[in-house]
């Protein structure tokens, strides 16, 4: 005899210990097996695109920065990358190094962030979380003494970047660039065989590859699930065409191998870092541009590898000092369509490590 | 490199199979009506040779006397990239079709172009307001808004 | 003859019997329960330190010399809340569960032996008088749970309900190897019975009940009922000032309560050279809880089906075979010295417990919608 059950709707709102920021989930329960999940978002909408309409190029970058504010270079990385192309600046040589080192000193930091709360809403209670964020915290001493803020860098400009780096600079990134890898090693000693990681991750959350593919998803989450496509790779911007680096490919696209994913990155970072600081040539840190700048007629779409995807700025000019249209392509906005996908059939308990796994950061899913 | 396609080839190689859509086709992007958008699109996708199977972005700009509907397209096998667009003149209500059946990384960002811009994307299974709550008016990224 | 029937003894020449009666009673049960609230306060502050030692961080240092008054300013801080009820909830059902939860935490201390003759009540069915108390706080949970007219806690408190009656079975069946071997129910018998202490006897029965117990303490990895991560802190979501403070109190008053079990049980009590027997019982219920924050320290949480799956296809089978095993001991070996039974019971713990993360996998997988 079959017990009458009812479905009931669990709202994991806006405030919640570990939905990574003010993201809302209705979430349709029978039992404690998930039917059902539908996001509602714009607990964070700024209007940074109507913003951007009102302010000239230089005066966006700072806007870029609260896109996600985990990872605020690469926003701005992003952006001037979109500006140059369609202004048509030229960069310096020293600039350019100077922003792959930061872009991926910069995934490093959100990578680790990434994996400890990740680990977190498994349930281990912090421990990773700080045993990773004591290198995290080098980094962002490492990014105040280039230009004085741990959060919200505005590091970047159109044809370089704002500041040169100062003397102790380089030694102390040499000396984190040395360790990072036995700290590597030993989160992965510590973690990867877990019997419990392993237990409540493997087979959990599954994302498809040609469901990855339909739904446009980008970075980790996409490379996890066994594609092989890195836009450093694919469609190489800036200088990362000289160095050598591996893309690190899952096979399954469970939240195990999304975790695996952004481990392994991690170390690959290290490597281009090993390879871009010898290389740093001396010069100018940025390129004469006019303070109000006036792009020809035109519009363009950047994109680069950020830490979350692909994030991507679409720029339509008219010839004025400020842009005509500002769209962002947010990466996370776009993974979260899988999300129903990957969770319908599973636990509660597997929800919120899935929704952790797929990375969220709602400064840029909300812009 | 992602090489991005030349627009004009791709333009005639549409008109060929599905002839008077497309409205131009500049060096930059091919412009095709709003009502053939979604033949267009599966062309586009099934089309091996094309097999744009992957949808980068999806926008929607305001020029003042029409609006026009952006879609970043990508192919993962050939490593090429297209700028596909649609333009719709009606400024009370606009309509463009949906491509979510295609491509369903369509989904949320129709709605956001729905919600901010007020353009209707017909064959939308949910298309309700994303960043703004339900009972806003106005949609708030048209130029004429404020 | 325990420590509190002498004195009522020699009262009840002087005075008439109920005084002699009620005296030595309150005397008994005030040092009882100023053991335990001193110690509880003792196990908030030495958790906290620990955990921070192992998360590479100091704890908490301001509040005195290395914050020992920190557990004093969580109290205060606690008490002085504002205690909301919320409107649609049944009032009386969540007026009493804290009550519920924290009172059998509190009853357990009757029948621990702090010394060769000083326990409350030296009752001859001791350890059957501890399960049975241990169960109650079980109803109290779920009373919490389902008087805060809120989702959170009502999944919370069906968790509860289904980990604590599951993780039952594989504790009792583990004390039942204790009793086979010390011959008795009653506690001061059964430490007085370990010349070798059952740690070592019996070290899968001490597996078992040690994970059993952690599972019904809500501990990590067990504590899914207040997931901070999932459930917002589970059943006592919707309560705040004194009655939380009785929900916090009595985990760590629960904590305290097995660490005195296990003790009893497996380490041989307060049994140890030189010093006094207070201090050994004090020195081994540190040791246990050590190892309980440790284990909080390091290993994330399970699922529900794989937590059910442990209990029921791993727990419970061996204990089973535990149990056997011992009978058979008791009855053919037991003449002989005993340390071939530890030898024996060694090579049995390491032959099952291989043989069961070899053989069985945790938890269902996806269930079709």
């Amino acid at each position: 005899m079959a017990i009458r059950t009812e479905p009931f709707i669990l709202n994991m709102g806006p405030q919640h210990p570990s939905t990574h920021g003010v993201f809302r989930m209705r979430v349709t329960l029978d039992g404690e097996v998930v039917v059902d999940v539908e996001p509602v978002i714009g607990y964070l909408h700024r209007g940074i695109e109507k913003l951007g309409e009102a302010r000239t190029y230089t005066q966006i970058i700072p806007l870029t920065d609260r896109l996600d504010y985990l990872a605020s270079m690469t926003n701005n990385f992003a952006y001037v990358l979109a500006v140059e192309k369609l202004a048509g600046v030229e960069v310096p040589e020293r600039a350019e190094y100077l922003r792959i080192i930061m872009a991926e000193t910069m995934r490093i930091a959100s990578h680790l962030m990434a994996v400890g709360f990740f680990l977190n809403d498994l349930g281990a209670m912090m421990t990773p979380v700080l045993y990773m964020w004591r290198e995290r915290e080098k980094l962002l001493d490492l990014y105040e003494m280039v230009c004085g803020q741990r959060l919200t860098y505005n590091y970047m400009r159109i044809g370089g970047v704002s500041h040169d780096i100062p003397e102790e600079f380089l030694p102390a990134l040499k000396r984190f660039v040395a360790e990072m890898p036995g700290f590597i090693d030993e989160y992965d000693q510590l973690l990867a065989q877990n019997e419990i990681l392993l237990a409540r991750c493997k087979g959990v959350g599954i994302l498809p590859k040609h469901t990855a593919i339909n739904t446009a998803a980008s970075g980790p989450v996409l490379r996890a699930s066994g594609v092989k496509w890195d836009i450093r790779k694919a469609d190489p911007y800036s200088i990362y065409d000289r160095f050598d680096f591996d893309v690190p490919v899952g096979s399954v696209g469970d939240n195990y191998d999304r975790y695996w994913v952004r481990m392994q990155e991690m170390r690959q970072s290290v490597r281009i870092l090993e390879q871009a600081i010898p290389q740093l040539p001396e010069g100018e840190f940025c390129a004469e541009v006019p303070k109000l700048l006036r792009p020809p007629f035109g519009e363009v779409y950047g994109h680069i590898e950020a830490p979350k995807g692909e994030l991507g700025f679409y720029l339509v000019s008219d010839n004025s000092i400020a842009p005509y249209r500002f769209h962002i392509r947010p990466p996370t906005l776009i993974n979260l369509t899988a999300l129903k996908d990957m969770v319908t059939g599973w636990k509660v308990a597997d929800l919120i490590i899935t929704f952790g796994s797929i990375d969220v950061c709602l400064g840029e899913i909300d812009r | 490199m992602t090489v991005a396609l030349n627009a004009e080839e791709v333009g005639k190689k549409i008109d060929e199979a599905l002839p008077s859509s497309v409205v131009t086709a500049s060096k930059a992007a091919v412009v095709v009506t709003s009502e053939s958008l979604y033949q267009v699109a599966e062309f586009l996708k099934n089309t091996s040779g094309f097999d744009f199977d992957y949808l980068t972005n999806l926008t929607a700009v305001d020029y003042m006397d029409y609006f026009e509907v952006v879609y970043h397209l990508t192919s993962l096998k050939h490593n090429r990239s297209l700028v596909l667009k649609a333009r719709c003149h009606d400024r009370d209500k606009p309509v463009v079709p949906s491509v979510v059946s295609l491509w369903r990384s369509a989904d949320f960002q129709e709605r956001e172009a729905y919600d901010l811009m007020g353009i209707i994307f017909d064959g939308h299974p949910n298309l309700k307001r994303l960043l703004l709550w339900e009972g806003f008016v106005g949609h708030p990224l048209r130029r004429d808004y404020l | 003859m325990t420590l509190l029937e002498q004195f009522r003894l020699w009262l009840g020449g002087i005075w008439p019997d109920w005084a002699a009666y009620v005296l030595p009673a309150v005397v008994g049960i005030v040092i009882v329960l100023g053991f335990v609230l001193t110690l509880v306060i003792v196990f908030i502050w030495y958790e906290r330190r620990l955990l921070g030692r192992f998360q590479i961080r100091l704890g908490p240092n301001r509040l005195g010399p290395e914050g020992i008054f920190q557990p004093l300013a969580t109290a205060v801080k606690i008490l002085l809340k504002e205690d909301i009820v919320p409107a649609k909830g049944d009032k009386v059902v969540h007026w009493l569960a804290p009550l519920i939860v924290f009172v059998p935490v509190v009853m357990i201390f009757a029948v621990v032996p702090f010394g060769e003759r000083a326990i409350l009540a030296d009752l001859n069915v001791g350890i059957v008088y501890v399960v049975a108390i241990s169960s109650v706080s079980v109803v109290g949970i779920y009373m919490a749970g389902w008087g805060s007219n809120n989702k959170y806690a009502l999944i919370a408190a069906l968790r509860t309900v289904a980990q604590m009656v599951s993780y039952e079975l594989p504790i009792v069946l583990s004390i039942l190897g204790v009793v086979l071997v010390a011959g008795s129910l009653s506690m001061t018998q059964i430490v007085a019975s370990q010349k070798i202490p059952f740690l070592l006897l019996q070290p899968l029965g001490f597996l078992i009940f040690f994970l059993g117990t952690v599972a019904e303490m809500n501990r990590c990895p067990f504590d899914l009922l207040e997931a901070d991560s999932e459930i917002v802190a589970g059943y006592h979501i919707e309560y705040s000032g004194m009655k939380f403070a009785m929900f916090y109190l009595g985990e760590y008053g629960h904590a305290l309560a097995y660490a005195c079990i296990i003790t009893t049980l497996f380490l041989s009590g307060w049994q140890g050279p030189l010093l006094p027997p207070i201090l050994w019982l004090l020195v081994k219920i540190m040791a246990v809880f050590s190892l309980i924050v440790w284990m909080r320290a390091t290993l994330p949480r399970l699922r529900v089906d794989q937590l059910m799956a442990f209990a029921w296809k791993g727990l419970l089978p061996m204990a089973i075979i535990n149990l056997f095993i011992v009978a058979a001991e008791v009855l053919w070996l037991s003449e002989i010295t005993p340390w071939l039974m530890v030898a024996v019971n060694f090579v049995f713990a390491g032959v099952l417990v291989l043989l069961w993360s070899k053989l069985f996998t945790l938890g269902g997988g996806r269930v079709e919608v």
